[in-house]
């Protein structure tokens, strides 16, 4: 990770996209497979991951010098635990029809190991400004993901987006879309998307090295 | 460079004392908040349960536009609007005109996945199912869950005789008024739901035949 300037912004930005949680970085698959049958699913699972990641990169990143590197570990673990339990009974008590969809992804919110690593890798090394950039960045960033992958699904796997429906009434649903395997050829196809566009940019950053090279 | 040494060793060994306060200090935090979210959630939960329950039991008794619950206590079922979660309770409904329609019975058992659990309306004057409601399954998306998500198969359940028991058939075989058409697909989910009312009619109906019935307060 180039790191040597510290710039906010640039840390808010690195997730969206050249570092992408899910994209380039390909971490917490367990969710991003699991809820993603229907977009609004994907919204309120992003939701959910946004505010447990930015809640605990905040706090972990504030403790980072009473915290011994021998318990760090599972002192994050408390401290997200803690977020993802608040996260589950809010969602239960204000949106119980979504949170009877979500069912058990909420709670396995804990082991995303997306949420883990950015305490271990970024917030417990730097101060909360960064840090909550940091984890605001990647938390849209894999909201991002997630409401992109929902959104393909459920608009060819159920016809509907958002819950409105988009076609007639003669296309045939694609049943497979919203099912597991639907999820994981999603997921490939914009996996090979995100390299195609990576290793095209870094031939033309070649070219232009040659070529100045040359001149 | 040495000195770096030495300060890095002493970083690496804090007393035990220090770890242990660290992570008691953590779950004391953490239990405090899960604790104060919990209480604080608690009531709008359980109301939106208790909700979700009655205006599942107006929509399986079709015409009805009152219901009264009904608890199992001690071995006999009483008036009782209000109960403890995880309570045996069901919901008799009545008509414009304060006539008994039929009972709205709760039922759960294992689906293919994880437990099912549903209310179902049952109408008094031909003993007969005239509604189903799921109310909780994890049953597969496309296949499974169309046992509340097909109108087809939710339509089985407008007429249905409930003696002898409920079978599933297979789709469009359908011949007796105690038989309804399994989904393709998914018979595993569809036999689950028979199997659930079967064993829901076996628990309610004698307890029914023993109460008597008061008509609602009026308000």
């Amino acid at each position: 990770m180039p790191n040597k300037t510290p710039d906010t912004y640039q840390e808010l930005i690195k997730g969206l996209w050249r570092e992408n949680p899910v994209f380039v970085q390909v971490l917490g698959m367990c969710p991003v497979l699991a809820v993603t049958n229907s977009a609004i699913n994907a919204l309120v699972m992003g939701i959910a991951t946004f505010f447990v990641l930015v809640v605990a990169s905040a706090i972990v990143s504030s403790l980072r010098h009473l915290i011994p590197s021998q318990v760090r570990i599972s002192t994050y673990i408390v401290i997200i635990a803690t977020f993802v339990t608040v996260v589950d009974l809010s969602l239960q008590a204000l949106l119980p029809a979504v949170h009877k969809e979500l069912g058990a992804f909420i709670p396995l919110i804990v082991v995303n190991c997306m949420i883990l690593g950015r305490q271990e890798a970024f917030a417990s090394r730097n101060p909360v400004i960064l840090a909550v950039a940091d984890a605001m960045g990647m938390a849209l960033g894999f909201m991002l993901a997630l409401f992109t992958l929902g959104s393909i699904r459920e608009i060819l796997g159920s016809g509907s987006w958002l819950g409105i429906q988009l076609f007639g009434a003669q296309f045939e649903p694609w049943v497979i879309m919203i099912l597991p395997p639907g999820g994981f050829l999603t997921l490939g196809l914009l996996l090979l998307f995100f390299q195609w566009f990576k290793e095209r940019k870094q031939r033309l950053v070649q070219r232009l090295d040659e070529l100045e090279a040359k001149s | 460079m040495m000195s770096n040494v030495v300060t890095e060793a002493e970083i690496a060994t804090p007393g035990p004392i220090h770890m242990i306060v660290t992570m008691c200090l953590a779950g004391l935090l953490s239990g405090l908040i899960i604790v104060s979210v919990y209480e604080a959630t608690l009531p709008t939960i359980m109301a939106n349960k208790a909700k979700a329950m009655r205006e599942a039991a107006f929509q399986v008794l079709p015409g009805v536009t009152k219901v009264q619950r009904w608890a199992w206590r001690d071995n006999k079922l009483v008036v009782a609007e209000n109960g403890p979660s995880g309570e045996e309770a069901m919901f008799a409904g009545f008509d414009a005109n304060d006539q008994l329609v039929g009972y709205a019975l709760p039922g759960a058992g294992p689906g293919f996945q994880d437990i099912i659990s549903l209310l179902y309306g049952y109408r008094t004057s031909d003993q007969r199912i005239i509604g189903l409601r799921i109310l909780d399954s994890r049953e597969t998306p496309g296949l499974g869950d169309k046992i509340f998500k097909d109108r087809d198969f939710q339509l089985n359940f407008t007429s249905l005789a409930v003696t002898p028991d409920i079978k599933a058939v297979k789709k469009g075989t359908k011949a007796a008024p105690n038989e309804i058409d399994a989904i393709t697909g998914a018979t595993i989910s569809s036999k689950a739901v028979v199997k659930i009312l079967n064993t829901a009619n076996a628990t309610w109906l004698p307890r029914l035949a023993s109460i008597k019935i008061t008509h609602p307060q009026e308000k």
